[in-house]
């Protein structure tokens, strides 16, 4: 049987068309921030620059993509739909129809949908363990930096182990199919995951320790949430079933927490000292406050704007260790539609077919270009203050 | 600044000994092992002959002595045939003495590489040699370029060269190896052909056309950074006092850059070229194994993939030395460019 094509036009324009939803929500999101800039803060002032708009316009591309995947992708992202094996782009599926835009791979999967997919593993992990890592980062710098002296040496001394390896050695070690066997990736989890609920803990503690009333509610709230989300993810044993994770999923994302956190510790730390010579941190310490008290009301959120900036770069850095995971078929699920994984299978058939490859190429590049802008727009904003 | 060096080799050394340790820990973990003895025995093999065969070749000794023995700090006891008495090598490429002998890391015995069934070490150096051509290469065209657009665009802040270039290295930064990689290929090998988009020749002779593309890829991520930082120490240096005294008592702003501000300018790129190192390490892996070209990047990638014990744990003493060495370097290179630090 014969495949019809469209032509590159009629392909061009039936992309715009299937990402109707995202370029609804953009349209509506992106107005209503413009117009109420004045009163959003930071968020408000990226709409001062051009560059400021581009980022959050990418941005918020994939995200919503993300969220409408399911509307956005024609097809099911891991269907094969046989006649269509390497098919170029705007071929015409003959059961039901509908184009393969970007056409087909060589497990005659559709190009366009597997990406539209791919932009939900990358928007859920990449965020979340950014937050982790910002979360080990800061519970362990605050203290190195605030306190220095021995806890400083020991600390820094393995933040620096860490980042002596390099990652893709660190990887292949961390990452493979064997070391799920042992329970080194949950013994990590229960480790990394611990920090989040440590965190709130401790900050609602010192600030509220002379309020009954309000520290009962918000460390009641915490260990129960954190102890929920805790149980779910280190011991996959949530009563209600509804936080669940992938054995070879966690072992990606704590994998990549391990990676990054050491960075987080390094700014943070370097923030801390230069804080912590401020006036009002002496007045802090005059008033006779503890010292986790003022690391965490005083110190942190002073440090806020290079923390912003950072978080933003590294979100986009951890977008590039996932590919570099997918590429070399680390962790993820062969037939799992992430960018990094498409890139490893299209760039192995380069000679015969280059379509499969551009479309998660340009998609990983363009969301990195999108958050990389936005740090600088964010930076540019924040030296101004 | 000698006491400050010999501090830091110290506390190089214990660094490198803990990595290894972890290392070592990770790759003799028991799943490793297993998969280990399944690909030397080259047959469905019941677990019991995995086991003993696990047992024959000493993988089944303390964790510690076995970490000693490659260290070279414990004996490396000969491997007893028990029918006939006599010492047979554990593997048959690779000869050890038949008396107990110290033959580790520390007396220049790299080991045994199952996958290549040779020493580690006739695998591991030219590898290395082939890698240090290809990191040549790229620090060759990679450095000059990102200080040129640094330069050009911290020059005069906020200009249009400013934001075009700028916008452009952050673009670069986005562009991880893999993508790059696979953007090159396609425009450079497959549409205009200009380009091979292998570089498996290259190791009998490098070319310009087998050659551009590994170096070109490999030099695109690391531009954008060092421009950048270029770029906000040259900014940072046009504000100075020395500067406006020059230009008030009128040398030219050519003059001005190229003689007060560059040199000036230049120490802060320093280190970070130097601290880039160990990202150009994972951007040789992904390289050469994208171009197969036959490197330490590619012989790291074949070592972990079979579990080969003695080559990956030398791969990983390569690449951690190389880090650590760079950080040094750069840290004692800093204190000796910049005269304010080098007073204290």
């Amino acid at each position: 049987m014969q495949i019809e094509y469209i032509g590159a036009f009629q392909t061009f324009l039936g992309v715009l068309a299937r990402f109707w939803p995202v370029w609804l929500a953009m349209a509506i999101v992106l107005v209503a921030s413009f117009n109420f800039r004045k009163h959003l803060g930071l968020y408000g002032q990226l709409f001062d620059s051009g560059v400021g708009i581009a980022g959050v316009s990418i941005c918020f591309f994939w995200l919503f993509t993300a969220i409408f995947a399911a509307k956005v992708a024609p097809f099911d992202p891991l269907s094969q739909i046989p006649i269509m094996k390497d098919a170029l782009p705007g071929a015409i599926e003959p059961a039901s129809k509908q184009v393969y835009l970007f056409g087909g791979d060589k497990l005659a999967r559709d190009v366009f949908s597997r990406m539209v997919y791919g932009s939900q593993i990358v928007l859920i992990i990449a965020p979340a363990a950014t937050a982790f890592a910002l979360m080990v980062g800061i519970t362990l710098g605050l203290p190195a930096g605030y306190y220095g002296g021995r806890i400083d040496s020991f600390l820094s001394f393995l933040a620096n182990l860490v980042l002596a390896f390099p990652v893709i050695l660190l990887f292949y070690l961390l990452v493979t199919p064997g070391i799920m066997d042992t329970p080194i990736p949950y013994a990590m989890a229960g480790v990394f995951f611990l920090f989040p609920i440590i965190f709130f803990s401790t900050l609602f503690y010192t600030r509220f320790k002379g309020r009954p009333e309000r520290i009962y509610l918000l460390l009641g709230l915490t260990l129960l949430i954190g102890g929920w989300v805790y149980a779910g993810l280190v011991f996959n044993a949530d009563p209600f079933g509804i936080i669940h994770i992938d054995p070879n999923q966690l072992n990606i994302f704590v994998a990549v927490v391990f990676a990054s956190s050491p960075g987080v510790f390094r700014i943070v730390r370097g923030l801390t000292m230069d804080i912590k010579t401020r006036d009002y941190v002496a007045a802090a310490q005059t008033r006779g406050e503890t010292p986790w008290y003022i690391m965490l009301w005083e110190i942190l959120p002073n440090a806020r704007g290079p923390l912003i900036v950072d978080a933003c770069l590294r979100i986009g850095y951890t977008t590039i260790l996932l590919g570099t995971l997918g590429y070399f078929g680390l962790g993820l699920a062969p037939e799992s539609p992430d960018w990094g994984t498409a890139i490893k299978d299209a760039s192995r058939l380069l000679r015969s077919f280059i379509h499969p490859a551009l479309p998660p190429t340009i998609a990983l590049m363009s969301f990195v270009l999108g958050l990389n802008l936005l740090a600088d727009a964010l930076r540019e904003q924040s030296m101004k203050d | 600044m000698l006491s400050f060096i010999s501090r830091r080799l110290g506390t190089m050394a214990l660094t490198m000994l803990c990595l290894t340790l972890v290392v070592f820990f990770l790759i003799n973990l028991e799943p490793n092992l297993r998969k280990l003895a399944i690909s030397q025995t080259e047959m469905r093999t019941t677990s019991d002959q995995l086991e003993s065969w696990l047992q024959r070749n000493g993988y089944r000794q303390n964790f510690f002595i076995r970490y000693g023995q490659w260290l070279g700090v414990v004996q490396k006891q000969p491997n007893i045939d028990p029918a006939t008495g006599q010492a047979v090598p554990r593997f048959r490429f690779c000869n050890e003495p038949a008396v107990p002998t110290y033959s580790g890391i520390l007396q220049g015995d790299f080991g045994c590489s199952t996958k290549f069934k040779t020493p580690v070490a006739t695998k591991l150096f030219p590898a290395l040699g082939a890698t240090g051509i290809l990191m040549f290469w790229v620090l060759a065209t990679m450095v000059p370029i990102a200080l040129l657009i640094g330069i050009l665009a911290g020059m005069r802040e906020g200009s249009r060269t400013d934001r075009t270039l700028s916008i452009a290295s952050i673009a670069t930064t986005a562009t991880p190896e893999y993508v790059s990689g696979v953007i090159f290929t396609v425009i450079f090998a497959s549409w205009l052909g200009w380009l091979n988009g292998s570089a498996a020749s290259a190791s009998q002779g490098i070319t310009f056309y087998n050659f551009t593309l590994p170096v070109m890829t490999l030099a695109i991520y690391g531009i954008g950074y060092i421009a950048r930082m270029t770029r906000a120490s040259m900014v940072e240096v046009m504000t100075q006092q020395y500067i406006r005294t020059a230009r008030l008592k009128g040398l030219s702003f050519g003059n001005v850059v190229v003689k007060h501000a560059l040199r000036n300018a230049l120490i802060a790129p320093f280190t970070v070229i130097m601290l880039q190192f160990p990202w150009l390490l994972t951007g040789v892996v992904i390289v050469e194994v994208m171009f197969r070209y036959q490197g330490f990047g590619y012989t790291l990638v074949e070592a972990a993939g079979n579990n080969d014990i003695d080559l990956l744990l030398g791969c990983s003493l390569v690449s951690v030395f190389i880090v650590l060495i760079t950080q040094l370097i750069s840290d004692v290179g800093y204190a000796y460019l910049n005269p304010r630090i080098r007073v204290q």
